[in-house]
């Protein structure tokens, strides 16, 4: 198996202070291209790879604002322009009594918009990952953290890459196929 | 007292019991809570849990029955008549939608105050709100008389060039409703994403592989995955919090509204809140405290669970508590003759049996949870929570029913009496309710495994050492 046919070449360790520790070490020697995979979230390791922040606020943030401006629109339009209709000599825009259908529409774009965006960002659904080959794999959710350097790296070599990661002393050092 | 002023260690080395019982039992490790919790949705099925999920299955038939002869006759085969219009159905939409309010404030609330402790309750709370939600939208659909029309809630455009009245309270119920339905689905969702990666890993057969894989949608772990995906799940808690608080605030304007006596008070919204938090707390408890025995969760739901969700009850029923007074004082400082006259119909009307008991469901009996030792008495608490239940149930009866009958002019009042059919209706709901908790039991793991997996990193690391986490001390 040459580099092209790899995917990378994974690191299988027992501890989220291991793991933690070993991904500080891959990009000190000069690694950009590695992912972690992790059964619960470990702070600080998305960090290490480059990974600082998300725009997933600006989408929960655009989503409400459009929720709630569209909801206090329809509100606004139907009384005043589309069936405006004089009850008892109230204002057509009595803008207090559609905050709370305004707030709602808030609410659900808001989090509509967010839940997506997490989720197109995470490139999800996939239903294929490289990563899923390894039958060892199978605990990264339940008490495995893994440690994959892709071969997309420039770095990357097949032996070096391998003698790196044995030396950080884990549980078990895989090729991972393409 | 100077003594124990000065000697904070004799304080705190056994006194308070609820600072020494740990949220997790020690011993556990990423790999045991792990098959623990997803261990119980690939066991057998057992007799007891096929009985209880058959029993629920007929009551759900009776359900379906009663609903296919609404559909046949009408709204007519209920009591409700004028001046009565509103009875059991509005009564149970109230009682179902209270309960579904535990559910997000223990998902929400507390993850944004970090209380840790909702770890292991927040899942099935969640489900449980949801299929109370489920519950509670039925019903003000089957009140609406011609189901058929029910879109007729919705602004859509048509031929009619119709809106719904945006101004009215019962239109920003159905926002409400809704939009609390769906927000509560994608939290329990997006919370159950990793959790369904660990069912497809653990699963040994290609079907049960095939369907969690999917459900997972290929969730790996990945920490830019999870950086994501924990920004994301802490805004939805931000905003299911507020909408928590906005969902019965405006099932209480749908009264408060209204010119009724009994019903057109300021204090309706906080009052309606705090009583849907204080009844969905003790259904948390009715579901929790048998599953901790059925399922051998004791030691992921402790007694210090237990005991939190008791305090909290305790809170809210002083609030709900307060409520009550400020009804009995408005309906004499008002001056109006309306208000004091329902209010002395609530004492000593003919639902006055009614009133006494959801005075002594609600305010009299959690009384008892003062005392730590009943806080820490599964049993006692689980009877409680069924007698909350019940005086929560009577609490919207009578907040519906009394005003309702005797309003201003005498000529106009009338009695109201539940049929057969009000009854089937109702307990049909029960049954759909714990049917859809059986199943959920039993197909998607219970407790989130994620989040106590991190609590079990977190417990190890520091903030709970494992020296002060000894059996001894633990009941």
């Amino acid at each position: 198996m040459s580099s092209e046919t790899l995917y990378g070449m994974a690191a299988e360790f027992d501890t989220p202070e291991a793991i933690l520790e070993a991904a500080r070490v891959v990009r000190r020697y000069g690694y950009r291209e590695a992912r972690t995979y992790t059964p619960f979230p470990v702070g600080g390791l998305a960090e290490i790879f480059g990974f600082e922040r998300t725009w997933i606020p600006a989408f929960f943030l655009a989503g409400g604002i459009f929720g709630a401006a569209g909801g206090f629109f329809m509100q606004w339009f139907a009384n005043v322009v589309h069936l405006p209709w004089d009850i008892g000599g109230k204002p057509m825009n009595s803008w207090p009594a559609f905050i709370p259908i305004t707030f709602e529409m808030g609410i659900l774009f808001a989090a509509l918009t967010g839940v997506t965006a997490m989720i197109v960002l995470n490139r999800l659904p996939q239903p294929f990952h490289a990563m899923f080959q390894l039958p060892a794999f199978e605990r990264a959710s339940r008490d495995r953290f893994f440690l994959c350097i892709k071969s997309t790296d420039p770095q990357f070599s097949r032996e070096k890459t391998a003698d790196l990661l044995k030396s950080l002393h884990p549980l078990a050092v895989l090729e991972v196929p393409r | 007292m100077t003594a124990t002023a000065e000697s904070p260690v004799t304080i705190s080395s056994g006194q308070d019991m609820t600072q020494v019982i740990p949220v997790l039992m020690p011993g556990a490790t990423y790999a045991s809570v792990t098959d623990q919790i997803g261990g119980i949705v690939q066991r057998p099925l057992t007799w007891l849990w096929i009985m209880a999920f058959g029993i629920t299955f007929v009551v759900v038939m009776v359900l379906t029955g009663a609903i296919a002869y609404l559909l046949l006759r009408g709204v007519g085969i209920w009591g409700i008549d004028i001046p009565v219009a509103w009875g059991f159905a509005i009564t149970n939409f109230v009682w179902w939608i209270g309960i579904g309010h535990a559910g997000t404030f223990i998902s929400a609330m507390l993850l944004l105050m970090r209380q840790n402790w909702r770890t292991s309750i927040n899942r099935f709370a969640e489900a449980m709100t949801l299929f109370a939600v489920a519950c509670a939208g039925m019903f003000p659909l089957m009140h609406l008389g011609r189901i058929k029309f029910f879109y007729w809630l919705a602004p859509y455009p048509n031929t009619m060039a119709l809106w719904p009245q945006f101004r009215s309270a019962l239109v920003w119920d159905v926002f409400a409703v809704s939009t609390y339905g769906l927000v509560s689905l994608i939290f329990w969702y997006v919370g159950l994403i990793p959790d369904l990666a660990t069912m497809r890993d653990r699963s040994r057969n290609r079907f049960t592989w095939t369907i969690y894989g999917m459900m997972a949608m290929g969730w790996r772990g990945d920490s830019r995955h999870w950086l994501r995906y924990q920004t994301a799940y802490l805004l939805l808690a931000g905003l299911a919090a507020p909408l928590v608080v906005s969902v019965h605030s405006i099932v209480g304007m749908d009264f408060s509204e209204a010119q009724l006596p009994g019903w057109h008070s300021t204090i309706f919204p906080p009052y309606f809140v705090a009583g849907a938090i204080f009844s969905g707390f003790a259904m948390v408890l009715t579901l929790a405290i048998p599953m901790r025995s059925l399922f051998g969760f004791k030691n992921l739901i402790t007694i210090r669970h237990i005991d939190n969700c008791c305090k909290l009850m305790l809170v809210t029923e002083l609030l709900v508590a307060y409520g009550y007074a400020a009804e009995v004082y408005t309906g004499w400082y008002s001056g109006s003759v309306y208000e004091s006259y329902m209010t002395m119909n609530r004492f000593i009307g003919p639902y006055a049996p009614a009133y006494w008991s959801l005075i002594f469901c609600n305010i009299v009996a959690p009384q008892i949870l003062w005392s730590r030792r009943v806080r820490q008495n599964v049993i006692i608490v689980f009877i409680l929570s069924l007698v909350i239940n019940v005086g929560m149930w009577l609490e919207r009866f009578m907040i519906i029913i009394t005003s309702l009958q005797r309003d201003f002019l005498p000529s106009s009042w009338g009695m109201y009496y539940p049929t057969f059919w009000d009854w089937a209706t109702f307990i049909g709901t029960l049954g759909l309710f714990f049917c859809m908790f059986f199943l959920f039991a039993r197909l998607l793991p219970a407790i989130s495994i994620a989040e106590v997996r991190e609590l079990v990193h977190e417990t190890a690391g520091g903030s709970v050492p494992p020296s002060k986490m000894e059996p001894a001390n633990v009941i």
